[in-house]
């Protein structure tokens, strides 16, 4: 038996996430003994592909029809059920993310696997298989016992350690039947900002709320970032006001992140942004209201205006680095 | 045109999560519960495709008896009906199966949800009707337009967004900014009443999951402030103690 990882790619780059997936399904698989298998869809080199095996795949099975390189859902989820089949797989694994998700969801059908997602633990298989789960948008976990013999679990990012075996995986190309049917929602243009480290992949973030007056001071959350390798998020009512593009904006309704360190600059703390930023490792808040509630979340706290202590604070961290 | 906005009843988003009978059911004291916000927004944008083309909206959630007045709230934001399946809403493939068998007979043009609930946060159920009824999906959408049978949509990635083209029917999850939240008026409220809210009883089938406990996070420590002349400080801390630097 084996364990299929669903692995997602930027432009020919492993995600972390997905590598995270892997390291789950190793695990996983070295608890079960059973063999990691990894699956990658569209154009990516052969010797990224057998990266997947630093995080513990044995092989990769490469589907490179060209068509795959766009994440069709329809798509990518006939082809990953194709090659579930072909690896002997009771078990799918793969980095919850927009894509993820949706492919996840149709493959659950597919597969007639009882699914799990936002995991944030190796399953507890002591009478039933229990999974633990971030639920509430963070706030809360739940145990959920899966009853099917196949089963798909999606990851949380960030829930488990990266695994550096160092080994390299075999790979091997695999075709797949796809029907038109599959291509049915067709991708007609792609927008998207290179160069900058993506929001939800990234280990450090600095994250700016209306305390910045507009986006003509946004420069001062860009340098500490840069200062920090972080990438740059917002709150809310940010993006709504156009000081920011939609994909910048974090919480509830945002995007929901996990970083290492999450750096929050004249954001209050509303409930709606925390649940976006509650599985941060670390948080650094910086606000000139020592009331604010995001301090009662944080780590680290600075009170004190925004515009006098980022200068000095992107100084402070380029004089380390 | 016909269109189908599934809906979730949960808590309010500044709710205080907690459980209650040694950590095995949610505690509902205290607690309002709202339409999903995703879904709002995917109620939202129907509300305004049915004023543009005409046809029937009809909003659907799978709850017990409990979860009608969100439903009402749903016909005074302007929907034409609602169904309730009348069942505790177990799993996410439980609850797809129960709104793909509803729409299966309905000729829906277009199934809207929102991209995920704010209570388990899946975000699987769009798909997994998608995958039973086979038709495309969609999801997260933040820009929807109809030229005839083909819709427009603009779907969040990753740092970006991409463009792409479905013909109807298909299955949609829903986010901002896909249209303004609408609040429902007295107009709305009086009319929401006398609408019809049918209850259909549920297909039977087997859940794949169950949930068999919860548990709350551990409290956060209290936060460590650092004087704002003393921003090196911090970066120390960051290096030697977080170690994240
Ligand atoms: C259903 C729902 C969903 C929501 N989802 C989200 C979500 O996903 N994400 C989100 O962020 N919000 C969300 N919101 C909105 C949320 O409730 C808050 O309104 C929002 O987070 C506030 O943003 P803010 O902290 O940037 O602005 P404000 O609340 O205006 O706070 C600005 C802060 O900056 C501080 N400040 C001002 N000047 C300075 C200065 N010079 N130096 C330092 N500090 C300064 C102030 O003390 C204040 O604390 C949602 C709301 C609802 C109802």
């Amino acid at each position: 038996m084996s364990i299929l990882v669903y692995i997602e790619h930027a432009e020919g780059a492993i995600k972390k996430t997905s590598l995270e997936a892997v390291s789950y399904a190793s695990a996983l698989a070295e608890k079960e003994g059973k063999e990691v298998v990894a699956v990658a869809l569209g154009a990516i080199e052969e010797n990224e592909l057998a990266k997947a095996g630093t995080a513990g795949a044995q092989k990769v099975l490469h589907i490179a029809d060209e068509k795959l390189n766009a994440g069709v859902i329809q798509a990518h989820a006939s082809a990953v059920a194709q090659a579930y089949e072909k690896a002997g797989a009771d078990t799918l694994v793969l980095a919850k993310s927009s894509l993820g998700d949706a492919v996840a969801a149709r493959l659950s059908v597919k597969l007639k696997a009882g699914l799990a997602s936002n995991v944030v633990a190796l399953p507890d298989e002591d009478g039933g298989y229990k999974v633990k789960r971030s639920i509430y948008t963070g706030k809360a976990f739940t145990s959920t016992l899966i009853t099917t013999p196949h089963k798909i679990l999606a990851v949380k990012k960030n829930a488990v350690p990266l695994k550096e075996y160092g080994g390299a995986a075999t790979v091997e190309a695999l075709d797949v039947t796809l029907e038109e049917g599959d291509f049915a929602a067709k991708i007609t243009s792609t927008d998207k900002a290179t160069g900058e480290i993506s929001l939800p992949e990234a280990d450090i973030i600095v994250s700016g709320g209306r305390g910045m007056k507009g986006p003509e001071n946004w420069n001062l959350i860009e340098d500490l970032a840069k200062a920090m390798g972080a990438a740059t998020g917002c709150s809310k009512p940010v993006s709504d006001s156009g000081w920011r593009p939609h994909h910048e904006h974090v919480g509830q309704t945002g995007v929901k992140v996990a970083p290492s360190l999450y750096v929050a600059v004249g954001i209050s703390g509303a409930i709606q942004h925390l649940a976006g930023v509650n599985a941060s490792k670390n948080i650094v808040v910086i606000n000139k209201d020592p009331e604010a509630p995001f301090f009662k979340a944080a780590d680290y706290g600075i009170v004190g205006d925004a515009f006098e202590i980022l200068p000095k604070l992107t100084e402070a961290i380029k004089a380390i680095k | 045109m016909k269109i189908l906005v599934c809906i979730t009843h949960v808590p309010d988003t500044t709710s205080k999560i907690q459980f209650t009978d040694n950590n095995t059911k949610f505690d509902k004291n205290g607690v309002q519960f709202i339409i999903g916000p995703y879904d709002d927004y995917a109620l939202a944008r129907a509300v305004e495709l049915r004023d543009q083309t005409g046809g029937k909206l009809t909003v659907l959630n799978v709850g017990e008896a409990e979860t009608e007045p969100t439903l009402r709230k749903a016909l005074a934001i302007g929907a034409d009906e609602a169904i309730r399946v009348n069942a505790f809403p177990s799993d996410s493939l439980f609850v797809a199966n129960q709104i793909a068998h509803y729409a299966k007979e309905g000729g829906y043009d277009l199934i809207l949800m929102g991209r995920e609930s704010i209570d388990f946060n899946g975000g699987m159920v769009h798909g997994m009707v998608a995958e039973t009824l086979g038709m495309p999906s969609v999801s997260p959408v933040m820009k929807l337009d109809l030229e005839g049978e083909v819709a427009k949509i603009s779907r969040e990635i990753e740092g970006g967004k991409e463009q792409l083209e479905v013909k109807l029917p298909f299955v949609a999850g829903c986010q901002e900014p896909i249209a303004e939240w609408k609040i429902p008026n007295m107009r709305g409220i009086m009319s929401a009443r006398t609408k019809p809210l049918n209850v259909v009883e549920a297909v039977s089938d087997e859940a794949a999951t169950e949930t068999v406990g919860y548990e709350l996070p551990p409290a956060k420590g209290a936060v460590k402030l650092i004087d704002k002349d003393n921003v090196q400080e911090l970066v120390q801390l960051l290096q030697t103690d977080a170690k994240v630097l």
